[in-house]
């Protein structure tokens, strides 16, 4: 295939993936359809751009085609059936309105991310049916054989038709809540390439987290009113923003302390604080995805690490804390607690949590960490043990590796 | 679209008398805003009788099919238009009865 014509697909179906499974679904009725059509025509495309030529208008080519292929899998169906007059209905119906697409993109992504869906469902299927990966890219991403994702895919989209799961946005009144599902399952996949788990694979797996920012920001255009779409995307891309400085040379993970500031992403850094700088001239009261981000930017605009602006990170936590009480939280608020008070003050709240966190891999690194700058070595080397036993990303358990054997 | 609400319970007996009269108003409003196909509540699971007349003769089992700390209590049978109304409409009725509830389809 010649590589302009390979450049061409690549880009339109990351472009177009969305916009044709969303509009097939609509207009058939049925994910399966819609997703096989829409991989039928991509297919169509790979095969015939390098030979025919790059069509003027490849998304409106991709449609037609798709359109074309369902049409022909239906009748297939219906005459085994014998059906075909049903799929002449079909066939003849309206054309679709051509305002409405952008729409359509957010109906497929409340669709696929609903709340009687599992977790693991949510994000396979996100990502599949709005992402445009493939089963055997999402299964190598979460680690799970590829038989078991697609068997996974196809019951999500089976408990969509028979338990009769709406193509549609939420009304005003349950938006909120279902906006947040959605930014769970993308913060899951953010996450998973961030922190990669799994002794066999990259500490940081850049696609993961390059999709999850790419579906995050067209949900912000879909939804760009909404501050804790613009507060999540400010986040991962403050996150993301670090990647470069964050694993050595050496593949051991760095930490903010120790992380080269230079080699960030300036853009990212810079669109991130746009984003939260939007929020805050809003006045309105932010949620989890803004303060964190809030967070973020603190961070991020320190030139080094002592002069990063510690009480107002605290004062962010606080702020978190009203709103999610849980004991991670409490966690991360003592960590920032430890560079305005010390160490000592840091421990006393970070002991505290030990019933709810003692098998959190973080929590026995914090407790390491605290424990080594109090010259307790013997405990912090207790808590480095423990924390290199639960921790799962390889960067990271290198750099445990190393900080417990410096204990001396 | 139809949907059966099961009502899942862990304890012995039956609803108390201010359950009741609060499934009583549920059920009424089920009625009145055309949700309503069917609904009962079930004896305890003990009472149960199996049967299997796959083979020659029927074979009857005292007790219920599965033994669990979980049993089906009650059950709805409602009529909503998809799975987010059925959603609804099942919360309400867990609140209104006091226990959990499953949604499931029907085919």
């Amino acid at each position: 295939m010649s590589a302009e014509a390979s450049k061409v697909i690549t880009r339109t179906h990351r472009e177009e993936w969305a916009r044709v499974v969303a509009s097939l679904t609509r207009r058939f009725g049925d994910l399966d359809i819609a997703e096989e059509a829409a991989a039928e025509a991509f297919a169509t495309a790979v095969e015939r751009w390098p030979t025919d030529g790059v069509p003027p208008n490849p998304g409106g080519w991709l449609t037609t085609t798709a359109n074309r292929k369902a049409i022909d899998r239906i009748r297939r169906e219906n005459k085994r059936q014998d059906k075909q007059e049903e799929a002449q209905l079909t066939y003849d119906g309206p054309p679709e309105p051509v305002g409405a697409i952008e729409d359509e993109r957010l109906r497929l992504i409340f669709t696929c991310a609903h709340p009687a869906l599992s977790m693991e469902s949510r994000v396979a299927l996100t990502l599949r049916m709005i992402g445009g990966l493939t089963v055997p890219e999402i299964a190598r991403a979460f680690l799970v054989q590829e038989s078991a994702m697609g068997q996974r895919i196809t019951r999500a989209k089976a408990k969509i038709k028979a338990a009769r799961i709406p193509y549609r946005v939420p009304s005003a009144e349950d938006l909120p809540a279902r906006v947040s599902g959605v930014l769970a399952v993308l913060f899951l996949v953010f996450n998973e390439g961030y922190l990669a788990t799994g002794p066999g694979t990259d500490p940081v797996r850049q696609d993961l987290t390059i999709e999850a920012i790419r579906l995050t920001r067209m949900i912000r255009a879909l939804l760009p009113e909404d501050g804790e779409v613009a507060g999540l995307l400010a986040l991962m891309l403050l996150i993301e923003a670090r990647r470069p400085a964050r694993v050595s040379a050496g593949g051991e993970l760095v930490t903010l302390e120790h992380q080269d500031r230079g080699a960030w992403d300036a853009a990212m850094v810079a669109e991130g604080h746009r984003l939260v700088r939007e929020r805050l001239a809003t006045g309105a009261a932010p949620g989890r995805y803004q303060i964190l981000a809030a967070i973020n930017a603190v961070h991020t605009s320190a030139r080094e690490m002592p002069d990063t602006d510690w009480a107002q990170v605290v004062a962010l936590y606080d702020q978190l804390v009203q709103l999610d009480a849980s004991p991670i939280v409490a966690l991360n608020r003592a960590i920032a607690v430890a560079e305005l008070d010390g160490p000592e003050v840091a421990l006393a709240a970070v002991d505290r949590l030990e019933g709810a966190l003692s098998g959190y891999h973080a929590y026995q690194v914090t407790r390491a960490d605290l424990l080594r700058r109090l010259g307790r070595s013997e405990q912090s080397r207790a808590a480095y043990d423990k924390a290199i036993e639960l921790a799962g990303n390889t960067a990271e358990i290198a750099y445990l590796t190393r900080r417990r054997d410096e204990l001396g | 679209m139809h949907y059966l609400v099961s009502v899942i319970d862990e304890r012995t007996g039956q609803a108390t008398p201010e359950e009741m009269a609060a499934i009583d108003v549920f059920n009424t409003r089920l009625q009145e805003e055309g949700h309503w196909v069917f609904a009962g509540g079930l004896a305890e699971p003990s009472t149960a009788t199996v049967i299997d007349n796959r083979s020659a003769e029927p074979m009857l089992t005292d007790g219920p099919f599965l033994e669990s700390k979980e049993y089906l209590a009650g059950f709805w049978v409602i009529e909503a238009a998809d799975l987010d109304l059925a959603l609804k409409i099942a919360a309400e009725g867990s609140k209104h009865c006091n226990r959990k509830v499953e949604v499931r389809p029907f085919l």
